[in-house]
């Protein structure tokens, strides 16, 4: 009894000591757990909050491109992709299997397709195939119950529904490449998102910023392993705002229908406010194809098209401007006060000088010229003898007045700045001096002159309004008109813009004029234009001895460039319009008749009337406006994707 | 000196020992197992699946298991001790062949109708063997260093064979455990003196050890103490349980971040949330209050405990509740420590709040004895 109440007690005693000791351990605890939950715990607030919240970027949608009317050039359809989660589906490879018998799959999708699940975590869904049909999207969603995993995503995808019409103005675009982000410095956390698409030309290129929108950003609560969980809050961004460009749709088709088959350039521009209605630029392509990633076979055939349809003739290339630059001699000559506007000039076919001789296009030369008849006829000599005089300085300060040699401010890719050549210039880039010969060449708008449709147009323009006018391709951004730029007369002697103004009507209306056969005949709608033939080649003394000029006869690529630059009405200008037909052969025979075309579709807003051509000419002309290749469009049909 | 000699007739029997079981630590118990449900619901994101509805019927298993092994007399528990060992034992050398691999350890016995994890029941065999060894020893012997080595024996063996399968954690528990009814016992000052001594420089040999060819424990041991030593070293590795834990834990501040609205829990940053890491759920989604309120009702337990022992009248049966509600602390004080950052992480679960089977029955088992011990002492 005694042993037990004395083993009693010391248990007990050793009880209380352990238990004291195990109530110390659970003190600690305690205390342990205070600092850190009440001392510590925004730290450890701080360290949660990080965990679990990630910023996933929401891809704004794309500001639309809309022509002048309304009409949408630039689209973001809907595009369903179909996408395998791993996860979900079990044995990828068998699912695939079944997936092949229902909507069409390459070996190569099917491989790239495996390889990808089998590297991203088992829950990220992977895209098998791209841009379905309705008819394979709905097999695909008819067979969901067999397809574990499979599951349809849409998502949004540039379309250019009036397809090649506008594909060197508006361009493209693609998804963006490492090259892209290299060249870029923008910061723009969007542009991290792989197949992320940014305008690569054009247009969509160039006003990006004003097309891309804003990213919106989705906070989710994402697990260890990067699941999402939820999402917390989300900021939509904001979309791309809109764009309407000044071009007119219809206009546009037409001048590129018109000009079908050749390898040539129009623009057409609005002297008034500048508006291009039309730039077109033939042959062309279509820009869709390069959004959904071109094949290597369609690359190919556009890159090796002699004709370059991926080249944007109309601002990007430069042409000696030929006889089209004769304006610009005469009108510095006039306004340097060299020569009188009833000043003449001997045309014997030639001018001997520096030991030089330099031909004039008629052989047998023109005769007594002054200003007037030398721009209607078009005689070289005449320049040739002002321009020594003017000296190229002040011929050149004329073309720049005039819009040639400057680079336009238009959201194009690559427009460009065209050459007007000075003592200085050649001096600086090539360490050569000026010879008199360089002027003679370039008074007739060959040699180093260098210019783009585009300038020859505003060029046209500023002769036409005596104004200084700038072109202008965006008409309003998100419904807000962009201002038309205020212009000022231009720093000339009206009376001798006049001048070239009657000469520029002569031209197409006289007679004797190099465009009289393209001339208009409706009294209300009468153009003005001036020709121009451009070499693209010497001609050697050996050929000139033969006599071998017709074009005809030479390879294509060798032929003239034929250019024509007009205006309409003559007597109270509207629309400029200028053509370059590349290896065209003569300006008054291939470039004039698209220019009238294309003035007379303006001016009437439809196909142009018959009445308003020669009476000669009507059965033709009706002939060929039965043959154009115009794009037929059902109101309310958009997108050739659907077709 | 043995219950024999108390074996009067006050003692209850019958169907009224139901009345003399001790209820208020039933309650506890039951509230704990309660806190445990609903930190599953939670962590399963609102479910009773997958671990709530199994959970609550281990537990109510684990209950009616208490209930039968409380109305056994405890004469019969102490005549059963040495048994309970030798199978416990037997079972531990059996998984080292026959077990069944599960999360890198060879734990598990199957039993068709559950998976019996020997280790466990060695945790309560221990206790029993032990307070039945010196009920049965001659008090003046306690401490002669012959009839010390005995138990000491008994302890070191399983200890050994758990290290084996690799469990430190166990291990840890059945030790300590050990120890705890030893020094309750009587044993002298000195040889726990001497042991905390010798596994000073057992410790120091065993980090020594590292990277010689008699290395003392295996490399991810190693690692769980350096990750121990310093989480941040390798935060997305073996840091990360105890770094997610600590954020966890430190982020619930005073009240918590409300029911089911525990971010780090629910967002799968947690590793073994369910398990090993339920505490943190806890105090993240309940703060410093909720975690206080389940660290008392363990405290309370060891309480109730420690004043049933007192009022125990033969060695075996305080040797026993004291030793169970040794082994019942060492359990949240170790776990509750490796959450906190305090321990090392060695895989000790939160008893009767993580989701397991065996250790909840086993824990239920061990607290029917101490009821046993509590119905079965004589009255007045």
């Amino acid at each position: 009894m005694k042993d037990t109440d004395d083993s009693a007690r010391r248990i007990g005693r050793r009880a209380l000591v352990l238990g004291g000791a195990q109530m110390a351990f659970a003190g600690l605890l305690a205390w342990q757990m205070r600092k850190m939950q009440i001392e510590e715990a925004d730290k450890f607030r701080l360290l949660a909050e990080e965990n679990r919240i990630n910023l996933r970027l929401l891809p704004p949608a794309r500001g639309l491109i809309f022509d002048r009317n309304g009409v949408p050039i630039a689209e973001n359809d809907q595009n369903y992709r179909v996408v395998i989660v791993r996860e979900d589906a079990g044995d990828v490879a068998a699912v695939l299997d079944r997936l092949r018998r229902i909507i069409p799959l390459s070996d190569e999708d099917i491989a790239r397709t495996l390889a990808e699940t089998q590297r991203r975590v088992r829950f990220v869904p992977v895209t098998v195939a791209d841009r379905l049909s309705w008819e394979d999207l709905s097999r695909v969603a008819v067979n969901t119950p067999a397809l574990p995993g499979v599951r349809v995503e849409v998502g949004l995808s540039r379309t250019y529904p009036l397809g090649s019409d506008f594909a060197h103005i508006v361009g493209y675009v693609g998804p963006v490449s490492d090259y892209d982000l290299s060249k870029l410095d923008d910061p723009d956390p969007l542009l991290q998102i792989p197949g992320f698409q940014i305008g690569k030309s054009g247009v969509e290129a160039r006003m990006e910023d004003v097309l891309r929108g804003r990213a919106g950003t989705s906070q989710i609560e994402v697990n260890a392993a990067g699941r999402v969980m939820r999402e917390l809050s989300r900021d939509e961004g904001v979309a791309g705002r809109n764009v309407q460009l000044t071009i007119d749709e219809s206009l546009q088709n037409y001048v590129q229908a018109r000009l079908a088959g050749e390898s040539a350039a129009t623009v057409v521009m609005d002297v008034e406010t500048g508006d291009l209605k039309a730039i077109a630029s033939a042959p062309t392509f279509d820009p869709n194809l390069f959004v959904r990633g071109i094949s290597v076979a369609d690359y190919r055939a556009l890159t090796e098209n002699k004709y370059r349809p991926l080249a944007n003739k109309s601002v990007q290339g430069v042409y000696p401007p030929g006889s089209t630059f004769k304006m610009v001699t005469a009108l510095a000559a006039l306004e340097a006060g060299i020569v009188g506007p009833e000043d003449t000039f001997w045309c014997p076919g030639y001018l001997q000088t520096a030991g030089r001789r330099f031909h004039c296009w008629k052989r047998g030369g023109h005769g007594h010229m002054n200003m007037h008849d030398s721009l209607v006829q078009s005689c070289d000599v005449y320049y040739y003898e002002v321009a020594q005089r003017v000296g190229i300085d002040r011929i050149s300060a004329m073309a720049n007045k005039l819009g040639l040699g400057v680079r336009h401010d238009i959201p194009m890719s690559a427009v460009a700045e065209g050459l007007t050549p000075t003592l200085d210039w050649k001096q600086q880039r090539r360490g050569e001096s000026w010879v008199i010969g360089d002027t003679i060449n370039a008074s007739i708008g060959q040699g180093f002159v260098l210019a783009s449709p585009l300038q020859l147009a505003v060029m046209t323009a500023r002769l036409a309004a005596g104004t200084d006018i700038a072109p202008r391709l965006v008409r309003a951004i998100d419904g807000v008109p962009q201002e038309v730029r205020r212009t000022g007369a231009l720093d000339l002697d009206p009376a001798n813009l006049r001048a070239i103004r009657r000469a520029m009507s002569a031209v197409s209306n006289s007679r004797r004029g190099t465009g009289y056969r393209s001339r208009i005949v409706d009294e209300t709608m009468l153009m003005a234009g001036k020709s121009g033939t451009s070499q693209v080649r010497n001609i050697t003394a050996a050929e000139r001895a033969r006599g071998v000029f017709r074009n005809e006869d030479l390879p294509w690529e060798r032929r003239d460039h034929a250019l024509f630059v007009s205006y309409a009405p003559a007597d109270r200008p509207r629309f400029a319009v200028a053509v370059v037909v590349e290896h065209g052969g003569g300006g008054s025979a291939a470039a004039a008749p698209i220019a009238r075309d294309v003035l007379l579709r303006v001016l009437n807003g439809d196909l142009p009337p018959l009445e308003a051509y020669p009476a000669s000419q009507r059965e033709n002309i009706e002939q060929q406006q039965r043959s154009l290749p115009l794009r037929q469009r059902a109101p309310g049909q958009t997108g050739s994707s659907r077709a | 000196m043995s219950y024999l000699e108390y074996n009067v007739k006050t003692i209850p029997a019958g169907p009224r020992k139901v009345l003399y079981l001790n209820w208020p630590l039933v309650l506890l118990l039951t509230a704990i197992a309660c806190v445990g449900f609903l930190m599953l619901y939670s962590v399963a994101g609102g479910s009773f699946r997958p671990w709530v509805e199994p959970q609550a019927k281990r537990f109510a298993v684990g209950l009616a298991v208490m209930f039968i092994v409380a109305m056994v007399p405890i004469r019969i528990w102490r005549n059963l001790s040495a048994l309970a060992y030798l199978v416990a034992l037997v079972l531990l050398v059996w998984v080292e062949f026959f077990g069944i691999v599960g999360m890198g350890a060879q734990r598990w016995i199957d039993i068709g109708f559950m998976r019996l994890q020997p280790s466990e029941l060695m945790k309560i065999s221990l206790v029993m063997m032990l307070a039945a060894y010196y009920d049965w020893l001659d008090l003046s012997k306690t401490s002669r260093p012959l009839w010390v080595i005995v138990p000491v024996m008994l302890i070191l063996l399983p200890v050994a064979l758990v290290l084996k399968q690799p469990d430190l954690g166990t291990s840890i528990l059945l030790l300590a455990g050990g120890g705890f009814v030893m020094f309750l016992a009587g044993v002298h000052w000195a040889y726990f003196a001497a042991v905390i001594a010798a596994g000073a420089g057992l410790v120091s040999a065993v980090l020594r050890s590292r990277g010689t060819d008699w290395q003392l424990l295996e490399d991810y041991q190693f690692r769980r103490i350096d990750t121990f030593l310093d989480p941040s070293s390798d935060p997305l590795g073996a840091g990360y349980h105890i770094t997610q834990s600590k954020i966890a834990l430190g982020s619930g501040g005073l009240t918590g971040r409300g029911f089911m609205q525990g971010t780090q829990s629910r967002l799968n940053f947690l590793p073994e949330k369910h398990t090993d890491f339920i505490f943190t759920t806890l105090a993240e989604e309940f703060g410093f209050f909720g975690g206080m309120s389940l660290l008392a009702l363990y405290a309370a337990v060891i309480v109730f405990c420690i004043a049933a022992a007192m009022t125990n009248r033969d060695r075996f049966s305080q040797l026993l509740t004291l030793g169970v509600a040794g082994t019942f602390f060492l359990f949240f004080a170790v776990n509750m420590s490796m959450v906190m950052g305090l321990a090392p992480v060695v895989g000790v679960p939160l008893p009767l709040v993580s989701y397991g089977g065996s250790a909840m029955l086993v824990l239920l088992a061990a607290f029917g004895l101490v009821q046993s011990a509590h119905v079965h002492k004589p009255r007045s």
